[in-house]
């Protein structure tokens, strides 16, 4: 059945988006095929394809420390990382498709710079222990987000959240159990972990966007259920659970102003929107490095797309000819 | 078992281990860069199972000696390793990669479904457990190595290029190593001459299904692992840059 995607110039528009926003508030999942606000599906495509993106792209940081991890335990499971974030990519993939979108459109969007991806991606990993502390961090980081979009309204991304927040968890374990054995190692590990710490903890906390005062898609995303929880809630609970993780392992927060307030949520200092803005804006460390490596994947790939075409068309051609 | 036995195995062991540690290397290289992102799965996947593969030889080889694995592969010098020169190539392109894939998996199969039957049972069952995966794999790089083969001109020349390439370097998988006569008369291992010649009749019918030729002159053929490219260093210089930065580090 094919989607119907509404418009507001439809006759029939606000009686459906009552029913549609009814749906929502019943707790219902809107499936691939339901009728939807054009809004609504435009709003979850960008959302789910910078969310590939961000997986696909998130592999270059990673998997280039692969070849140097410094055991053959940690060698294989930051490989199986790299892996399950390329599997996550695809589903999220597939997701979007759900939308009426191609993984060809998606793609071009991204190489061509017009979408975006988690700017978290376009910091660089100088050292081993980043590996460890983006694990702890930054998976620890999206996996309070997406937890919140794993209760979202739009079925096939809720249920990708589910099963991907579960291969999350192993991700996020494996880096913390880095970082705090190196925090307990000799003292280069030591000043190695806390080096990458102080480098990786303010990205961390920019990746749940704006403040919610300045975040201009929350109030339909609320509404229809895509963002349960304000970016400003996903934070705090983000920070009551790693700050005190960080300093019980005798690390520092790099936070002068970090403190706990009566309610005991951890409080932090001012956050550089500055320079979340400028690395939003294609100005961070790696933006153009990493745009560039998958162009180049892309482009050197293009004959390989070529061959398996036309060898399916043969295959084909000599199946009817048969 | 007769020291100059466990020798030769502990050699056997080591050839097959390095082989897997180095080849995994390279194909991680493709992480991230593979021409679709079904391949950076797969190929993610097959340089996670080599790696799985290299710790089960390296472990084998601590049950006869006491090495420790990570002391192997981490601090040992590019002299040291025994690995063949064909894994060592660099990566090349998508046709390299995958046909090289397809020649050591072949080979690789081959060889665990005789060593299943070993007289040495730790080798017999790890043969046992790895062929599951490795069927997988050769399943795999065959059909790129038959879509490539047989794809568009473009496709096709570079499968030729990267055949012509490696043909001669796959010969020394089957090159013995010193004392590989000892433990194949006692059963241990698998006769390479033997291996050789059901090796070459399956890859050359399946090259040739391919729409590829055998090169006349197959090259350089490698005939001792204790000779290794120009590479050697630079992908051990990668490699173990952590595990050597911190001499005061004991454990990673």
């Amino acid at each position: 059945m094919p989607a119907k995607y509404g418009l507001p110039s439809d006759p029939d528009y606000s009686l459906r988006l009552a029913e549609f926003e009814a749906r929502i508030g019943r707790g219902e999942k809107i499936e691939p095929g339901d009728w939807m606000p054009e809004e609504y599906r435009r709003q979850l495509i960008r959302m789910i394809s910078q969310h590939a993106h961000s997986e696909v792209v998130g592999m270059l940081p990673e998997g280039a420390w692969i070849n140097r991890a410094p055991t053959l335990k940690r060698k294989m499971i930051l490989i199986a990382k790299v892996q399950d974030e390329a599997g996550h990519g695809q589903y999220l993939y597939h997701a979007a498709e759900t939308l009426g979108v191609s993984r060809e459109a998606m793609l071009e969007a991204l190489l061509s710079g017009k979408a975006k991806y988690s700017s978290i991606f376009n910091y660089p990993t100088l050292t081993w222990a980043d590996i460890g502390t983006i694990g702890w961090l930054v998976d620890g980081a999206a996996i309070k987000n997406q937890t919140m979009l794993a209760a979202g309204s739009y079925g096939p991304y809720s249920r990708a959240m589910v099963r991907i927040c579960a291969e999350e968890a192993f991700h996020h374990k494996q880096g913390k159990e880095m970082v705090l054995f190196y925090a307990r190692g000799s003292e280069k590990q030591r000043q190695m972990a806390q080096d990458a710490i102080n480098r990786w903890w303010w990205p961390a906390l920019m990746m749940m966007g704006p403040h919610d005062a300045d975040s201009p898609n929350s109030e339909v995303l609320t509404r229809w259920g895509i963002k349960t929880k304000s970016n400003d809630t996903v934070r705090q609970e983000f920070i009551n659970e790693h700050a005190p993780e960080i300093l019980d392992a005798g690390l520092q927060v790099p936070d002068p102003d970090l403190h706990q307030d009566d309610k005991g949520n951890w409080v932090h200092g001012p956050i550089n929107w500055d320079e979340f803005w400028q690395v939003v804006g294609g100005n961070g460390p790696m933006n153009k490095e990493r745009l560039e490596a998958r162009r180049k994947a892309h482009d050197e790939g293009a004959w390989v797309r070529s061959a398996l075409e036309t060898y399916a068309a043969k295959l084909q051609k000599a199946t009817v000819a048969v | 078992m007769r020291n100059e036995i466990k020798q030769a195995l502990i050699a056997r062991l080591t050839a097959l281990a390095d082989d897997e540690v180095i080849l995994s290397h390279r194909n991680s290289e493709w992480t991230g860069h593979a021409p679709i992102l079904e391949e950076d799965i797969a190929l993610a996947n097959i340089a996670q199972d080599e790696l799985g593969h290299a710790s089960v030889w390296y472990s084998l080889r601590k049950e006869l000696d006491g090495s420790d694995p990570d002391g192997l592969v981490f601090f040992r010098d590019a002299d040291e390793f025994r690995n063949c020169e064909l894994v060592e190539l660099p990566r090349g392109d998508w046709a390299f990669t995958m046909l090289r894939q397809f020649l050591f998996d072949l080979n690789e199969t081959l060889w665990l479904q005789q060593a299943r039957d070993s007289s040495y049972q730790p080798l017999a069952d790890a043969a046992n457990k790895i062929l599951r995966e490795e069927r997988f794999h050769l399943q795999h790089t065959q059909a790129w190595v038959e879509r490539l083969g047989l794809g568009t001109e473009e496709s096709n020349r570079r499968m030729q290029n990267a055949l012509d390439f490696m043909w001669g370097y796959t010969q020394q998988l089957f090159v013995p190593i010193p004392g590989e006569d000892l433990l194949v008369a006692e059963g241990i291992v698998p006769d390479l001459g033997g291996l050789k010649t059901r090796w070459l009749e399956y890859s050359i019918q399946h090259l040739q299904n391919s729409g590829l030729k055998l090169p006349i002159n197959p090259g350089y053929q490698p005939a001792s692992r204790t000779h290794h490219t120009e590479h050697l260093w630079s992908i051990l210089a990668e490699m173990q840059s952590t595990a050597r930065w911190d001499a005061a580090a004991r454990v990673w």
